[in-house]
C-alpha cells in the first residue's frame, strides 16, 4: 500500500510491519468485521419480527397456531443451536430449490433424491448455474441471515412471550372496561408496555448474538474466523512476499480483544437505554429513579 | 447386516472400540443412530466433568467477586468479563493455538493439542464463568435476615457461609444453574469444529451427523436424530436438577417450593 513496500524483504521492524498489515489480504481480513457487523444489523431486526411472530402465535386462542408457537420455542431450545446452524443451511437450500423444480420443471418425472444425490433441473438452481461469483456470496449470505433469524427468533420470541405475561393485568382489564377489543388491547396496551419488561432478555439475547458470529464461519462465509485462520498459519517464503511462522494465536487474541471490546460498548448502551426505559415505569427501577430525583 | 451387529461394530466407535472404517455408503437408519448415539460418549464426558469440576471453581469465582480484598476481586472480575465477553468458539480456536505452540516448549504440553484435556479445560474455564456470575447474584440476594439469623446465633466464618450462605446461595441460584448446565451440554458440540482434530474419527454427536449429511447430501435424517438425542438429554439434566433441588428446598413448605421451577428464559 504504501511507496516504500515495493521490496519486502529488505524491510525490517516496524516498516515490516506497517507493510504487512496493509496487505490485500490484510484489507480483506478488515471487511470481514464488517461482514459480521452487516450480519447483526439485518439479523437483529429480522429475529426480532420471527420473535413476535413466534410469542403471538404462542399466544393465540387457536390451538394449532398455539401450538406451532410453543414447539418452535422449545425445539429449538432443546437442540445445540450450532446443529441448527448446519442444517438449515442444507435444509433451506434443497426447500428453495425444490420449490422451485416444483414450480418450474412439470413434467419432469425422475426422482429427486436419487442415492445420495439431490438432483432438481437447471432452472430450479440456486443461484443460476451461469451466474456470476457475488450472486454466489449474496445467496449463501442470505441463507446465514435467515438461519439466524430462524434460530435465534425462537429465543427472542421465548422473551416476548414472557415480557407480554409480565404487563400488569390490570392494564388489559382497564382497556377491556373502556371497550377496546381484543386486537386494540393487543396493539395500544401491551405491545408499547412489554417493551420494558423484554428489554433484559432482548439485551441478553443481543450479547448471545454477538457471540454466535463467529459460528458464520461453519456456514461457508469467509468471515473473521476464516481470515485469522488463514493469514495466521505459517506463511511459506516460497509463495509469499511476507514470510512468517504460526502467528495464529496473536490473531485469535486480536479476535478475543474485538469481542471483548464489542461486548463492553453493547452493555454500555443497554444499561443507557434500560436507564431511559424505566423512566415514569411502575417497577423498582423506576421508584429508584423517582426517589433519585426527588 | 442387522442392527444387532452394527451396535457392536460402531456403538463404542467415538472412544476408539469396534469397527476401524466408518460406513462409507448405503447408510442405514440403524447406522445413523448407533453412530451418533455413540458420539453423545464425548459430549456427555465433556459436559460432566466440566461440569462437576466448574462447580467448585464457580464457588471460589462467586466468592472472588464478593471479596473485599481488591487484588482477588479484580481477578475474578477479569476472568468472567474474558470467557462472559468473547465467544466459545473464539476460545477453543485461541486455546487450541496456544496449547500448540506450548507443545513446541515443552512435551509435557502434548496431550493439552488432543480434545480430551484441552477443550475439557476450556469448557470448565468457561461454564465456571457462567455459573461464577449466577452464584454472584445469588449470593448478593440472600435475605439479609438469613445471614442476621446467623450471626444471632454465634456462627461465623467458615460454619456460617457452610451451613447458612452456601446453600441458601445454590437455592436461589439452581433455576438458573439448570439452564446453565443445559447450555453447557449444547456448547459441547463445538468441540470438533474447532482446531481440536478429531483423531481417527472419533468424535462427538454432531461430528458423526455432520459426516452423515455431507455424505448423504441428506440432512433431514441425521439432525433430527441428534436433536432427539439432545432433546432426551435436555430431560435427564432437568431431572437430575429437579431432584437436587427438591433436596435443596426440602424444608421449605409445599407451595414455596413449586415457584422454583426452572424458567426457561435466562440463556447465556
Amino acid at each position: 500500500m504504501f511507496s516504500y513496500c515495493a521490496d519486502p524483504s529488505t524491510l525490517e521492524g516496524l516498516t515490516w510491519l506497517s507493510c504487512y498489515l496493509t496487505t490485500g489480504k490484510h484489507m480483506g481480513f478488515y471487511m470481514s468485521f464488517g461482514t459480521v457487523l452487516l450480519l447483526l444489523a439485518i439479523t437483529a431486526p429480522t429475529a426480532l419480527a420471527f420473535g413476535f411472530v413466534g410469542a403471538t402465535a404462542a399466544r393465540s386462542r387457536i390451538w394449532p397456531i398455539n401450538w406451532i408457537g410453543k414447539g418452535y420455542v422449545a425445539i429449538v431450545r432443546g437442540v445445540p443451536d450450532i446443529a441448527f446452524f448446519l442444517f438449515f443451511v442444507i435444509a433451506l437450500d434443497q426447500m428453495f430449490e425444490w420449490m422451485r423444480h416444483k414450480v418450474k420443471c412439470p413434467d419432469w418425472d425422475l426422482p429427486i433424491r436419487q442415492g445420495n444425490d439431490f438432483v432438481v433441473c437447471q432452472a430450479a438452481k440456486l443461484p443460476l448455474g451461469d451466474s456470476p461469483q457475488w450472486v454466489h456470496e449474496v445467496y449463501g449470505f442470505s441463507l446465514a441471515i435467515l438461519t439466524f433469524a430462524i434460530v435465534f427468533g425462537a429465543f427472542a420470541a421465548n422473551v416476548l412471550f414472557g415480557a407480554m405475561r409480565a404487563v400488569p393485568r390490570g392494564q388489559l382489564e382497564t382497556a377491556e372496561a373502556y371497550g377496546m377489543s381484543r386486537k386494540q388491547t393487543f396493539w395500544r396496551i401491551l405491545v408499547p408496555q412489554m417493551w420494558v419488561f423484554a428489554l433484559p432478555g432482548l439485551g441478553n439475547l443481543w450479547m448471545v448474538l454477538i457471540k454466535a458470529t463467529p459460528l458464520l464461519f461453519l456456514l461457508g462465509v469467509e468471515d473473521i474466523v476464516y481470515w485469522a485462520r488463514e493469514l495466521g498459519g505459517t506463511a511459506n517464503p516460497r509463495f509469499t512476499e511476507y514470510p512468517h511462522g504460526d502467528w495464529r494465536i496473536w490473531y485469535f487474541s486480536a479476535l478475543l480483544v474485538f469481542y471483548l471490546g464489542f461486548t463492553k460498548v453493547s452493555e454500555f448502551f443497554l444499561e443507557k437505554l434500560m436507564i431511559k426505559l424505566t423512566k415514569g415505569q411502575a417497577t423498582t427501577g423506576g421508584e429508584t429513579q423517582r426517589k433519585a430525583e426527588a | 447386516m442387522s442392527c444387532l451387529q452394527t451396535i457392536q461394530d460402531y456403538g463404542l466407535r467415538s472412544v476408539g472400540y469396534g469397527q476401524r472404517l466408518l460406513p462409507k455408503e448405503d447408510f442405514t437408519l440403524c447406522e445413523q443412530f448407533v453412530l451418533i448415539g455413540s458420539g453423545m460418549i464425548w459430549n456427555v464426558y465433556f459436559g460432566f466433568f466440566a461440569l462437576i469440576a466448574g462447580f467448585f471453581l464457580a464457588t471460589a469465582v462467586a466468592l472472588g467477586k464478593a471479596s473485599s480484598t481488591t487484588w482477588i476481586r479484580k481477578t475474578a472480575e477479569w476472568f468472567v468479563l474474558i470467557f462472559r465477553g468473547s465467544p466459545l468458539f473464539i476460545q477453543f480456536f485461541f486455546a487450541y493455538f496456544a496449547f500448540l505452540s506450548l507443545k513446541g516448549v515443552s512435551s509435557f504440553f502434548d496431550p493439552f493439542t488432543a480434545a480430551w484435556l484441552g477443550a475439557l479445560i476450556v469448557l470448565f474455564l468457561n461454564t465456571s464463568a457462567y455459573t461464577g456470575e449466577i452464584f454472584f447474584g445469588a449470593l448478593r440476594s440472600i435475605p439479609k435476615g438469613d445471614v442476621e439469623a446467623a450471626d444471632a446465633y454465634g456462627f461465623s466464618g467458615m460454619p456460617r457461609f457452610r451451613k447458612i450462605v452456601w446453600p441458601t446461595m445454590l437455592r436461589l441460584a439452581w433455576p438458573a444453574y439448570t439452564n446453565e448446565a443445559i447450555f453447557l451440554f449444547h456448547a459441547t458440540t463445538l468441540v470438533f469444529f474447532t482446531g481440536f482434530p478429531a483423531w481417527q474419527q472419533r468424535g462427538d454427536a454432531l461430528y458423526y451427523a455432520n459426516y452423515f449429511a455431507d455424505k448423504t447430501f441428506n440432512p433431514f435424517v441425521p439432525y433430527p436424530i441428534l436433536a432427539m438425542y439432545f432433546i432426551m438429554m435436555t430431560l435427564v439434566i432437568v431431572g437430575i436438577f429437579g431432584l437436587i433441588s427438591r433436596h435443596l428446598n426440602k424444608h421449605l413448605p409445599q407451595e414455596a417450593r413449586m415457584t422454583k421451577r426452572p424458567r426457561m428464559n435466562l440463556i447465556r
